[in-house]
């Protein structure tokens, strides 16, 4: 397999055309866009676009099939068993609030337990805390252990026949540790709980396989993987889809209407009420499709290959606290330089060009049981190479220096 | 490209490394947190006012170089003026770091107004305004008698 070549790859996102220079380390808060999704969306503008699932004429029928051809293509990406399995959604955050309110106050009653790991984005955490506020439930947060990794053995001495769902990240977007998610079905599913993943910051850098995890469902958003904001999946098991009511009700997602009552459409069509993003899922479409050109094993590689070089460079800087530092981990790197805030830091570092992300990355819980107050964090995509970590480094240390005087 | 050492003086790392007042007031007669939920940046400000007067103004909390600098250096001009006083800085203050219409002080001020001089480098720096406005936001709402109230910011 040859490896993937990053400046070859960065020809194809024009904003580095538009930004000469620029060394772009965030891609975990979302990433920059290929021409192929930019050109690919105005082209179905262009050509093929009309409201899907209604018209009787040819174009809206043409605008239907590349939205359901979406459907598909993500199914296909997730290898997900069936395309009626696939909802679209805004994004992770609405996916995973969908499950918690419409299979939560379903399935979820007084007494019982929601366990989350304490690596969360705030997304696949406060709408569990929300749900078991209203229906009485305990929300039991899973630790990682001293060295930041996610501690099985103590997850598993959390569960019981009370739980009902755990709700865990594939890789942490603090830390980039990826988690036995496996392991933690297999031990979920042996107490009858069933599993959502959040797929965030997986989908854009490695192969996912629904149903090698053997989780019940899997969110994630497109913006992080080369496609349109807006857009985002959530895949889950079709008899789970089956049995849970309608969340937001409008058009489209109804067989009959009358005054007395209403019939709701089965899923997927259920759970997307309302005119969808039918350019998003276009577009998420062709970000699949790039990922894909490209292969999901090299882009893990490659970015595997440069956390190692960013960790070995950045573990050199004096003062310098890597978060987590011997997990496995992928393309995310936390840290912070002793006595200097990060909201400092990632100033200095922006006026040497250099974008990365700082504060609590939406994970307050971790930075409280860590007691600090945020991180600066340099995330990868298929565009970086060793060149911008080079300069990640050399602006770190400017900012040391600066401090130090 | 801005010159970093304009925002970070010499005097903006002094007072973000060993700021002044960082102190608890026991029984303050006014007193408010602000947070800035952004950058989880957290500052409690606490005021004795005698009659119209600051008679003693301190700060805790935890933040960046700007907005500990930036605390640290109200509370060294705020001790000891009147409540208009201190309103007429902030309104300064304000004005030359969000690039807004700055008018002048009186003449007693203006050596306080001097002090405040360097943060206004902020200005350069749209995300970090906030940082240095925060613990003024926090005093302002300390006066109106927001207990704990978080803050706002720009």
């Amino acid at each position: 397999m040859k490896p993937l070549d990053p400046k070859a790859l960065r020809r194809e996102f024009p904003v580095y055309q538009n930004n000469p220079g620029l060394v772009f380390l965030d891609s975990g808060a979302s990433a920059q866009k290929p021409a192929a999704v930019i050109d690919g969306v105005a082209e179905f503008y262009r050509r093929d676009y009309a409201n899907v699932h209604r018209g009787v004429y040819q174009l809206s029928q043409r605008s239907t099939d590349h939205f359901e051809e979406a459907r598909e293509g993500t199914r296909a990406f997730l290898n997900a068993p069936d395309v009626n399995e696939i909802i679209f959604v805004r994004g992770a955050t609405e996916a995973i609030n969908l499950v918690a309110q419409s299979w939560g106050p379903e399935f979820v009653k007084a007494g019982d337990e929601i366990v989350v790991s304490d690596l969360e984005h705030h997304s696949n955490f406060v709408p569990w805390q929300m749900l078991c506020q209203r229906m009485g439930a305990r929300l039991v947060v899973a630790p990682t252990d001293a060295s930041g990794g996610f501690d099985l053995a103590a997850f598993e001495a959390l569960l019981s026949s009370r739980t009902k769902m755990v709700a865990i990240t594939h890789v942490s977007n603090v830390t980039g540790a990826i988690l036995p998610v496996e392991r933690i079905v297999e031990l979920a599913h042996r107490k009858g709980a069933l599993v959502l993943v959040d797929g965030c910051q997986a989908i854009p850098r490695m192969p996912v396989d629904v149903r090698a995890l053997g989780c019940d469902f899997y969110a994630c958003s497109g913006h992080k993987a080369y496609g349109p904001s807006g857009i985002g999946v959530l895949w889950g098991r079709y008899e789970l889809l089956a049995a849970m009511p309608p969340w937001q009700t409008g058009g489209g997602m109804i067989t009959q209407v009358t005054l007395e009552k209403t019939d709701f459409q089965e899923p997927p069509h259920r759970f997307e009420a309302g005119t969808p993003d039918i350019s998003g899922a276009v577009g998420l479409k062709l970000a699949l499709d790039f990922i894909e050109s490209i292969g999901r094993d090299r882009i893990r590689d490659h970015e595997e290959e440069l956390t190692g070089y960013a960790i070995d460079r950045l573990s050199r800087i004096p003062d310098l606290n890597l978060l987590a530092a011997g997990q496995r981990r992928l393309s995310v790197l936390s840290f912070n330089l002793d006595g200097i805030h990060p909201h400092d830091v990632g100033t200095v570092l922006d006026q040497h060009g250099v974008a990365v992300r700082v504060g609590h990355h939406c994970a307050q819980p971790l930075m409280d049981k860590l007691g600090i107050a945020g991180t600066v964090r340099a995330s990868l995509g298929v565009y970086n190479d060793r060149d911008d970590i080079d300069r990640l480094a050399a602006a770190v240390e400017a900012c040391r220096e600066m401090f130090s005087r | 490209m801005m010159d970093l050492r304009d925002l970070y003086q010499d005097i903006i790392l002094d007072h973000g490394r060993h700021p002044r007042n960082f102190r608890p007031i026991e029984h303050p007669t006014h007193t408010a947190k602000g947070h800035n939920p952004l950058c989880g940046d957290r500052v409690t400000v606490y005021l004795t006012i005698d009659g119209d007067k600051i008679a003693d103004v301190s700060f805790e909390g935890r933040g960046c170089a700007i907005s500990t600098a930036a605390a640290s250096l109200m509370t060294e001009v705020l001790r000891g003026k009147t409540l208009a006083e201190a309103r007429a800085l902030f309104a300064q203050f304000h004005a030359k770091v969000t690039g807004g219409e700055v008018g002048e002080v009186a003449e007693a001020l203006e050596e306080d107004a001097e002090r405040l001089e360097p943060l206004t480098g902020v200005k350069a720096y749209p995300a970090r305004v906030k940082c240095a406005t925060l613990p003024w936001h926090a005093f302002e709402a300390a006066l109106k008698g927001g207990a704990a109230a978080p803050v706002k910011t720009e």
